[in-house]
């Protein structure tokens, strides 16, 4: 690792260090078990905290909706499967700070009255199973120290990358395929076993925690309008320090390269395989936040050596294998994208063909069932918009 | 019934949303799910074979045919891409002489790849069964094979 580099990411004016510090988890669950939820939920509108899986979605509502939904049985499921190539934030966080993730799971259950939760783990980190049963164990005892009625099940997936969108998650937490469902109705009104369900993300439940504990007065003054808070990014690709940041949101890309890139960053991926493609020429008008290129954490850096056909490549072929075929536009569509840019590469199509495949991208933000197919247009058309000659010749 | 499948939803139960639990538990005695266990976990959860089988096809860590007793999932993802996979794949072929998707004639390994595994700034990676390999070489990964009987 580069010490001069993580000298300057140390010392730069947006890092900060909420995530992985110290919490005493004892005192956090007594002042969390005191507070009414309608306090709780309040915090969390003001505070302008939203989703970190990469939707966005502002969790003081969705709280709020799941609270005011019909029925006395609700649940609460911490999305853990963490599948979006670039991320790997989820982990480290639950591997350090899983207390604080319980926690969160814990605050939500009393502000929106649900008695059971689960997390949903990706198989691919079965390895930390055996922990995290341990301390969720641990944390059941201190929940019944404190009278409070509310249990969390671990849960593992099985590798498939749509099983992180929230309805997939939720027909594989059933015991079903993890094929999407139709949205409307969401699964705040019905989610888990058709009863109204909250689903966040690993560090979404963090930071209410941060929020609820520290006042909305600290969050606010991180990050910018839009994109209130800090975030965990993920660093990976061509960067000498490669690894895991919290940083506070609204930062410019370009400030964001010069901290991580290798002075020949040429592009940088933000948001995964399901993001966006932004070219050396945009760094600078780029703001990494909801008012910009959003991301659920992944920022993937590559420098001039990287031919942008291989790396559209690789991402069509994830595409293709993690589709679950329920949907035709997704399901062919990946897979003709993925042909279609092998034969304008080999030239059996001719270069404007690439404008057919973009109109099919378009088609299929509009017509897929899921986030998944919907997706598949950012990077191939940003790629393709920025790096049209690599892709062609 | 298999006296395996009986002991796992003898704690599970056999509610409908347990299947995935029982699969999975059965996966990781067995590494696969053979037509017989599917055909058991339908009776017990009561619903058909066919339905068992569709659930576990759609998951790409349930096999439902056989498999070595070690199962290598390398990484083929963008990032491990970048950082040498390719080299790595070509040391474990030659090492163990298969190709991927093979298994070994003494049934010891499978050698498969999988999706990013979450380890992207400390690629290339793969998992052996549970276990996390990062940072690989062609050096690094041949002696990891060592560890497993
Ligand atoms: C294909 C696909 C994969 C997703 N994977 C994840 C994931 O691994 N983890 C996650 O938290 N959200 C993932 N999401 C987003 C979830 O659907 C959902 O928006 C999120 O879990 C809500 O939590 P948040 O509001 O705290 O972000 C994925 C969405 C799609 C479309
Ligand atoms: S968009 Fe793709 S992943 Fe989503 S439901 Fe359709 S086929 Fe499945
Ligand atoms: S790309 Fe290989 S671990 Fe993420």
């Amino acid at each position: 690792m580069d010490n001069r580099k993580i000298n300057d990411i140390e010392k730069y004016k947006k890092r900060v260090h909420l995530m992985f510090s110290e919490l005493d988890i004892k005192a956090a669950l007594r002042e969390i078990n005191a507070l009414a939820p309608e306090l709780i939920i309040t915090e969390l509108i003001t505070s302008g905290l939203r989703g970190r899986g990469g939707a966005g979605f502002p969790t003081g509502k969705k709280w709020e909706m799941v609270s005011e939904a019909e029925g006395t049985e609700k649940y609460i499921v911490c999305n853990a499967d963490e599948g979006e190539p670039g991320t790997f934030k989820d982990r480290e966080i639950l591997q350090k700070q899983a207390a604080k993730v319980l926690l969160g799971m814990t605050a939500c259950s009393k502000a929106v009255g649900a008695r059971k939760g689960f997390i949903y783990l990706r198989g691919e980190y079965s390895y930390m199973r055996k922990d995290l049963s341990a301390q969720i164990e641990a944390f059941h005892k201190l929940l019944n120290d404190f009278k409070i009625d509310f249990s969390i099940e671990l849960r593992m997936g099985s590798g498939a990358y749509v099983c992180g969108e929230e309805t997939s998650l939720l027909e594989s937490l059933e015991g079903r395929r993890g094929e999407a469902r139709n949205k409307p109705p969401y699964p705040v009104t019905e989610g888990f076993m058709g009863k109204p369900t909250v689903v966040n993300n690993v560090e979404t439940l963090v930071y209410a925690v941060y929020i609820i504990l520290e006042g909305t007065d600290s969050f606010i003054q991180m990050g910018t309008k839009s994109s209130r808070g800090a975030k965990v990014f993920c660093v990976s690709g061509d960067t000498p320090v490669p690894g895991i940041y919290e940083l506070e949101l609204g930062m410019k890309l370009s400030d964001f390269v010069d901290l991580f890139g290798d002075d020949d960053t040429k592009a940088v991926q933000v948001g995964g395989v399901s993001g966006y493609c932004v070219p050396r020429k945009n760094f600078s008008k780029t703001i990494i936040g909801f008012e910009g290129v959003p991301t659920g954490g992944s920022m993937m850096l590559f420098n001039s050596s990287r031919s942008m056909y291989n790396v559209l490549h690789d991402y069509l072929e994830f595409f293709s294998e993690e589709s679950c075929g329920q949907c035709t536009p997704c399901r062919i569509g990946c897979q003709q994208l993925l042909k279609g840019i092998e034969q304008v590469k080999r030239g059996t199509k001719h270069s404007s063909y690439l404008d057919n495949l973009r109109e099919i991208a378009e088609t299929m933000s509009i017509a897929s069932k899921c986030g998944l197919g919907q997706s598949v247009a950012h990077p191939f058309i940003s790629t393709t918009d920025y790096f049209k000659e690599e892709i062609i010749y | 019934m298999n006296t395996d499948i009986q002991e796992i939803i003898s704690k599970t139960g056999t509610e409908r949303n347990r299947l995935l639990p029982v699969m999975q538990e059965v996966i990781s005695r067995n590494n696969y799910l053979s037509e017989t266990a599917m055909r058991d976990i339908a009776k017990a959860f009561d619903i058909s074979a066919a339905e068992v089988y569709g659930v576990a096809t759609f998951y790409s860590f349930i096999d439902v045919s056989r498999l070595g007793r070690n199962v290598i999932r390398i990484c083929k993802t963008i990032s491990c891409d970048l950082k040498g996979k390719t080299d790595i794949i070509n040391a474990i072929e030659k090492h163990l002489r298969i190709k991927l998707g093979e298994t070994t004639p003494d049934q010891k390994f499978t050698f498969l790849q999988t999706n990013c595994i979450g380890w992207c700034h400390q690629s290339p990676a793969m998992i052996i069964n549970d276990k996390v390999y990062t940072e690989l070489t062609p050096e690094k990964a041949i002696v990891a094979l060592e560890e497993w009987e």
